[in-house]
């Protein structure tokens, strides 16, 4: 059982109570547990099951404008008297810091709406394996699927944020997850892909049967891949990796990037950074949404944010110590954003594919080839060529490269948002990027 | 010297009683252990012009693991007690309830020790590591009026380990770590440009840091971003590519690396599982994987299972001759394990995992490799690479790198990300260079979501043909 709000709120005053005893003038504390049961299969059979109990506490104590921190997993009071004894100390030997500080009192969260993010349902072990049965025999169908491993993770989450400005709130939260990670061979390659379902209520996963069934519908379809030559052809990049872009776009925007000087949209508020009908937002009051919050990680509330209005950037995603510095108020993006998805467009997936003769449809990118100081982008990609709107083929050892400052005025999105991740994007095609191949 | 940590110093079960819950919960198993870990491990961070991160962090927990036939049942927690601890037990014997195994007692036992047992962290003071940061800060800035951004930091480690075994036997290891790195940011005329640079492994900051050497570390932060803002779009298509010697080994890591461990060669999803004995690689190819280099990153005293590592030759003379294996799969393909069993923290299972992955010598200079191509470019820094074991793809994004035209090194190229395939890339190594070198100790490897550290090594090679990722069609 995931430790209740009084044991956390016990533990959090205790430590407010000692840094203050020691010396420090303000201090915040964020106490959390985090239970998960995990059971795997692979090719139809238990694998592995997993169980953890998680214990956090993490602290931050200031002296005027001095400022040290510590965590730990430990929460016996004997190690906490030793740790913030530490970290008082630290913060004595640490310089001071003009825009160190805790957050605007005013600025701090006033009410905890209830989100529906907690689904009490306790899925037995047993049940885990039911639904991975189910998925793996829906997956194993056709004799080319060589190799098949799911998995299935329940977790409960409960957490408590206090500040010496007498901030005290938290609250539990749920997911369920199943995955499923399928190989296949044929004469002439061997591919993998994958499929996902996460929600915070049990009832609204995906059906076992679908979930594994596509998840092998979309391993085969990628065997006895070709690689094409070099040139530049319009990209459509399936949801999944859509998102990543959208991603790396949030990174660039985060005020410490842009404080610090080292993003490619430093200073390009009210400017037009994507094409004409592109609208950004970023909406953390979403019943049973992923990245659904009601205050940051510094108590700080949380609104829903228009980023990109008609392509024109509208705000950075702001903490309070970069806030401070950049002169702006904090909108409570500390630890980034909350459900962010692109708006949807208007033209539909069929269409998105039948607009170009030739166009490559994107489902999987490796490589860590994002630079948010230059907007610099190339990664590795699999995919698909797609000739008037039909998929011919498959295709990998590619890689596909462009800068995101002209990649953002590029862009065209389908109609088919849907909230499967925190972070989410309708099909996506970027005109005038380059493909590296033979 | 320090003494070891006692785990049950401050609990309410006393050693002999959580070795007989041990020693009941595998009675009937093939393999387990329990893993016991007390982390200590401090971050200082500098960025623009100030302290931005003073931070300590003390981590404490067990991980319980029972092993029978195929099936791993594992459970972890903080909070190391009589209770939590027979919760565990239960969950591990309730996973394992259908199958029966025997317990295997035999692990191999080794002296040898690859670093000292030392706290890094605790050898020099908070202010003195303030000091060198600001230090780093001023130097810098000063060397160059177009740095517009400077980020240092310090990361120090100290990692207790005790791994209980069925019928009581216990090992311990001590680990230290370091890491010291530098970045920085050019603007000239409108353009920016970043580099980035760092050192670390098993021994005490001193040894990184004496004498000022610190100053070498922010050379060649600064180098690699000078070269980066005079850069030009990279070309995009296949081509020969001369990798520098050291840190590009990255390409060894991800072509072959992971393709070799264990776990995907039992289950065949390797694009290597049916390769052994076969030619994977040019001749003159020899590739280890070393745990036994004295204060490497990648080093390890004993494993995270317990067996002392081992420097394993993986491809020799361009033939495959072994995987990297820890105790499940070793059985499971009836071999031994060869110490490669890892993992991040008591929160994750073990798996088979690299230590330091070397490309040995041979006998060519770079300066014949270059010669020797037309049109290709030559990579000397990378960022860090990816690979698709089933398919055999993998990525790496270098960070410094030039064209070649006609046996000359012309102008610098911006970052690019190279893939290649893995099986047979390494077929297109022609030639390989005399200058072996290892990485500066700054690497980490994702598998499964653990990270863990590593080292690569390797001389000067030149690859006859791999895609480049750049823009310039």
């Amino acid at each position: 059982m995931v430790k209740d709000q009084e044991f956390l709120e016990k533990k959090a005053s205790y430590c407010l109570g000692l840094a203050k005893k020691l010396g420090a003038t303000e201090s915040s504390v964020i106490v959390n547990n985090s239970v998960s049961e995990t059971v795997n299969f692979r090719n139809k059979k238990l694998d592995e099951s997993n169980r953890s109990d998680d214990l956090g506490i993490s602290i931050t104590t200031y002296i005027g404008k001095k400022k040290s921190s510590i965590s730990s997993s430990n929460l016996l009071d004997d190690n906490l008297n030793i740790l913030i004894e530490k970290c008082v100390e630290a913060t004595k030997n640490t310089p001071e810091d003009e825009f160190n500080s805790l957050p605007d009192k005013d600025l701090l969260a006033k009410e905890v709406k209830d989100l529906s993010l907690y689904d009490d349902t306790h899925i037995e072990n047993d049940q885990k394996i039911d639904y991975l049965k189910k998925l793996e025999l829906a997956a194993s169908n056709d004799k080319k699927i060589v190799n098949t491993e799911s998995s299935f993770t329940q977790n409960k989450s409960n957490f408590i944020l206090a500040n010496t400005e007498g901030f005290c709130a938290g609250y539990k939260t749920s997911s369920f997850t199943a995955s499923s990670v399928i190989v296949a061979k044929d004469e002439k390659s061997m591919e993998r892909d994958y499929e996902y379902s996460s929600k915070c209520f049990f009832k609204d996963l995906d059906d076992a049967g679908e979930l594994g069934k596509q998840a092998a519908d979309q391993t085969i379809r990628k065997l006895s891949p070709k690689k094409i030559g070099s040139e530049k052809i319009a990209i459509i990049f399936d949801k999944r990796i859509a998102k990543g872009i959208l991603s790396t776009f949030a990174s660039a925007i985060s005020s410490s990037a842009i404080s610090r000087g080292t993003s490619f949209l430093k200073d390009k508020v009210n400017q037009k950074i994507f094409s004409d009908s592109i609208n950004v937002l970023d909406k953390p009051d979403i019943i049973k949404g992923l990245g659904s919050r009601n205050f940051d990680k510094e108590g700080v509330k949380t609104d829903t944010l228009k980023l990109v209005e008609q392509g024109v950037l509208k705000h950075y995603l702001i903490d309070t110590y970069n806030g401070k510095k950049l002169n702006l108020k904090s909108n409570g993006r500390f630890g980034g954003t909350s459900n962010l998805y692109f708006e949807n467009g208007n033209i539909s997936f069929k269409d998105l594919l039948n607009s170009k003769s030739k166009s490559l449809y994107i489902t999987e990118t490796i490589g860590h080839g994002s630079n948010i100081v230059t907007g610099d982008y190339s990664v590795g990609a699999t995919g698909f060529l797609v000739e008037n709107g039909k998929f011919k083929y498959p295709i990998n050892e590619i890689t596909i490269a462009g800068n995101f400052k002209d990649m953002f005025q590029h862009i065209t999105l389908a109609n088919d948002l849907e909230f499967k991740y925190a972070t989410n994007s309708p099909t996506m095609m970027i005109e005038g990027m380059v493909v590296a191949g033979k | 010297m320090l003494s070891m940590n006692n785990f049950f110093e401050k609990s309410d079960i006393s050693r002999s009683e959580a070795e007989n819950i041990v020693s009941d919960t595998l009675s009937k198993c093939d393999d387990g252990e329990l893993y016991l870990e007390n982390t200590k491990s401090e971050t200082l961070l500098l960025d623009d012009n100030k302290i931005k991160n003073s931070s300590y962090n003390s981590d404490l927990g067990f991980g319980f693991r029972a092993i029978s036939d195929e099936i791993v049942a594992y459970s972890h927690s903080n909070e190391i007690s009589k209770n939590s601890l027979r919760q565990s037990s239960e969950n591990l014997k309730s996973t394992l309830k259908s199958v029966k195994g025997t317990y295997n007692h035999e692990i191999p036992k080794s002296n040898k020790k690859y670093y000292d047992n030392i706290n890094p962290i605790e050898q020099k003071s908070l202010n003195e590591k303030i000091k060198i940061l600001n230090e780093v800060n001023n130097y810098l800035r000063s060397k160059d009026n177009n740095i517009k951004q400077v980020t240092a930091n310090f990361l120090g480690e100290q990692k207790s380990v005790e791994i209980i075994r069925s019928g009581g036997e216990s090992l311990t290891d001590v680990r230290p770590l370091i890491r010291f790195n530098v970045s920085v940011m050019l603007e000239k005329n409108g353009r920016k440009e970043s580099g980035v640079y760092g050192v670390g492994g098993r021994q005490s900051y001193d040894f990184y840091l004496k004498d000022e050497n610190w100053k070498s570390v922010c050379d060649e932060a600064l180098r690699i971003a000078s070269v980066n803002l005079e850069s030009k779009p990279a070309p995009a298509g296949e081509m020969k590519v001369v990798l520098g010697p050291g840190w590009p080994a990255i390409l060894i890591h991800e072509a072959v690396g992971h393709g070799l461990e264990g776990d995907f060669n039992r289950k065949k999803t390797s694009a290597f599982h049916n390769l052994m004995g076969q030619k994977v690689a040019s001749e003159g190819v020899t590739i280890v994987d070393d745990g036994t280099i004295d204060n490497r990153r990648g080093s390890l005293t004993i494993d995270d299972e317990g067996t002392p590592t081992e420097k394993t030759v993986l491809i020799e003379n361009g033939i495959l001759k072994n995987f990297m294996q820890d105790r499940l799969n070793a059985r499971l393909m009836k071999t031994r394990s060869t110490g490669s069993g890892r993992r991040e923290n008591y929160r994750h299972i073990v798996l088979p995992r690299m230590r330091n992955t070397m490309m040995l010598s041979g006998n060519q200079t770079q300066d014949e490799m270059i010669k020797a191509v037309d049109k290709g470019i030559f990579a000397v820094s990378f960022g860090g690479g990816q690979v698709d074991i089933t398919s055999g793809k993998f990525v790496f994004n270098c960070t410094e790198a030039y064209e070649i035209v006609n046996g000359k090194i012309g102008s610098p190229i911006k970052g690019a990300t190279l893939i290649g395939d893995g099986p047979s890339s390494l077929k297109e190594v022609s030639m390989v260079g005399n200058d072996m070198m290892m990485d500066p100790g700054i690497g980490t490897c994702g598998k499964a979501g653990q990270g863990v550290p590593v080292g690569v090594a390797q001389p000067s090679i030149l690859i006859n043909k791999m895609t480049v990722g750049g823009t310039k069609l």
